[in-house]
């Protein structure tokens, strides 16, 4: 406790409740608001109406809503099982060589998006891989930005497990593979399904890689979210961009409540 | 073994993700620098003198390290009055709150800025209330479509990065350690001053130099914001590739932009390395 007088405290949680009420709950509030509102000619909107929605889960909206939710998935799935590797990989390195490959599996989060995007189109638009126009091209734009984010979170979760229930297992004569399977990956799982829900939630939101290499089949959220707002359509990109942050944090608490799930079972 | 901390086939293992990364991410960027040096008879840096010293160019590059410091300072500085208010002030349900916040870092950068817009938009909630009470013909404020509003969206955006290892830092500091400060007789402001930040600098490095390169790749809030005059690296990239078709023109523009983040991600690490395990977390 920093602050001891009454008054001082209340005058510190005034200006804190403020400051979070207006910099985070504001935009919250507003961004629904708007996903609902019919007219807007003064400062609120003057009827509500439930038509964004409506039209958000069908057709068009709902096409965006099933790619971005697959590309997470796949790109997410992807990147765990190539982080996973890594990281396991890296643990039997030492020295100088591990802290250069470590970082060598860390550089794709320092890149920006737009220029990953732009390196795919001028890799992949000419032989001898052509993937411009395909959703392949999607998938892996959003697995090069979410690999180091998952493989960051497992390499965490490896070096907070230490030797010890490994090395046990190896002298009860396990074998390798079986410690994997059966003692490694499960005590991992937490650490896991971290890196998944990170990847997912990432790839979610992903704009700036995808805007440059997107099919026009293979519509994301966000670009969808984009095209609509850019052509004055902004209620109906308020009601996606509503949908979009409610899958997004749905699959991210389904997530995090798997462990305890399986804690409870045990 | 399985369990052997170290051995010589590790650096064998880690190839096939190395193979996996190196198409999927080097080979591209190998083909940007590549692209970006080739001239008529082998590699040259014509496109470079043209671009480089090009007035969009400029005005980009100035854009993009003017709004990412301000940005940044801006994410300290609420990042540190938030922490210091949730940790040493708490009230009840603040840890709800912190949390609410921390849940800005899974949700896509755009939404803050499209929520600008119907906050601080010259159609917006700030605008048409001070337009009515006031009786203005013309929305008074328009500080959003400018630098200004890319800036205040990438403080909202960017500050529970640096939220997380102060809070982080912050739990290490001993509640005794301050409540024996102040019975001596320190005041509120001189214990921040000589207790809290000397403890909460290595955080305040990681986190603000994380937010650095955050702000200096943002593409979402800048592209929403949408304001005239208002192009940093990576719009101009988008610009060059897709709406005017010059791959090449894009390639050095990226070459240059990937080169300025690469520098700041160099300044992270040495933070990080600093901080330690508070900085568990981030990437």
């Amino acid at each position: 406790m920093l602050v001891w007088s009454r008054s001082g405290r209340a005058l510190a949680w005034l200006f804190g409740g403020t400051l979070i009420a207006v910099v985070y709950g504001l935009p919250l509030a507003m961004i629904a608001l708007a996903s609902f509102a019919g007219q807007w000619n003064s400062a609120l909107p003057s009827h509500f109406t439930w038509l964004h929605y409506a039209s958000a889960v069908r057709g068009d909206s709902a096409a965006m809503l099933r790619a971005s939710l697959l590309t997470g998935a796949a790109a997410s799935a992807v990147a765990l099982a190539a982080g996973t590797w890594a990281a396991l990989a890296l643990r039997r390195v030492a020295g100088p060589s591990r802290r250069l490959l470590d970082l060598v599996f860390f550089i794709p989060s320092a890149v920006p998006s737009v220029s990953v995007g732009l390196g795919l189109l001028v890799a992949f638009s000419r032989p001898p891989v052509l993937l411009n126009g395909t959703v392949a091209i999607v998938l892996v734009a959003h697995l090069v930005l979410v690999s180091a984010f998952a493989y960051g979170n497992v390499a965490a979760g490896l070096a907070r497990l230490g030797h010890d229930i490994e090395q046990m297992a190896a002298s009860l004569g396990a074998r390798p593979a079986y410690t994997l399977r059966r003692v490694t990956l499960p005590l991992l799982t937490p650490y896991l399904l971290a890196a998944f829900s990170l990847s997912f939630a990432l790839s979610m939101g992903e704009l700036g890689a995808t805007i440059m290499v997107y099919p026009p089949g293979w519509v994301t959220m966000p670009v969808g979210i984009f095209a609509l707002t850019d052509r004055g359509d902004i209620f109906h990109g308020a009601a996606v961009t509503i949908l979009l942050a409610a899958a997004t944090l749905v699959v991210l608490a389904g997530l995090s409540a798997l462990p305890a799930k399986a804690a409870a079972r045990r | 073994m399985a369990a052997a901390p170290a051995s010589a086939a590790g650096p064998l293992l880690a190839v096939p993700p190395l193979l996996l990364l190196a198409a999927t991410f080097f080979y591209p960027l190998a083909l940007i620098l590549h692209r970006s040096l080739a001239g008529a008879g082998g590699l040259s840096l014509a496109h470079y003198a043209v671009i480089l010293g090009s007035a969009l160019f400029r005005s980009a590059l100035v854009n993009t390290v003017a709004i990412a410091a301000a940005a940044s300072a801006g994410c300290l500085l609420l990042g540190l009055v938030l922490a210091l208010l949730i940790a040493f002030v708490p009230f009840p349900g603040v840890r709800l709150l912190a949390r609410v916040i921390d849940t800005f870092i899974a949700l896509p950068t755009f939404l803050v800025a499209l929520s600008f817009t119907f906050i601080y938009g010259s159609a917006g909630l700030l605008n048409a209330s001070l337009m009515s009470v006031f009786h203005l013909g013309l929305p008074p404020l328009d500080f959003l479509y400018s630098r200004w509003g890319v800036i205040l969206a990438e403080i909202t955006v960017y500050t529970p990065f640096v939220l997380r290892p102060l809070l982080a830092s912050f739990s290490l500091i001993e509640a005794a350690q301050i409540e024996i400060a102040s019975s001596l007789g320190a005041g509120a402001w001189r214990i921040i001053r000589q207790v809290i930040l000397p403890a909460a600098l290595p955080a305040l490095l990681a986190g603000g130099s994380l937010c650095l390169l955050l702000t200096t790749n943002e593409f979402g809030i800048v592209l929403f914001i949408g304001a005239k005059g208002v192009t940093t690296l990576p719009l101009l990239i988008y610009d060059k590739a897709i709406q005017e078709f010059d791959y090449t023109a894009a390639c050095v523009i990226a070459v240059v932009n990937v080169g300025l983040s690469l520098g700041l991600y160099s300044l992270y690490r040495f933070a990080l390395a600093r901080v330690g395990g508070a900085g568990a977390g981030l990437v």
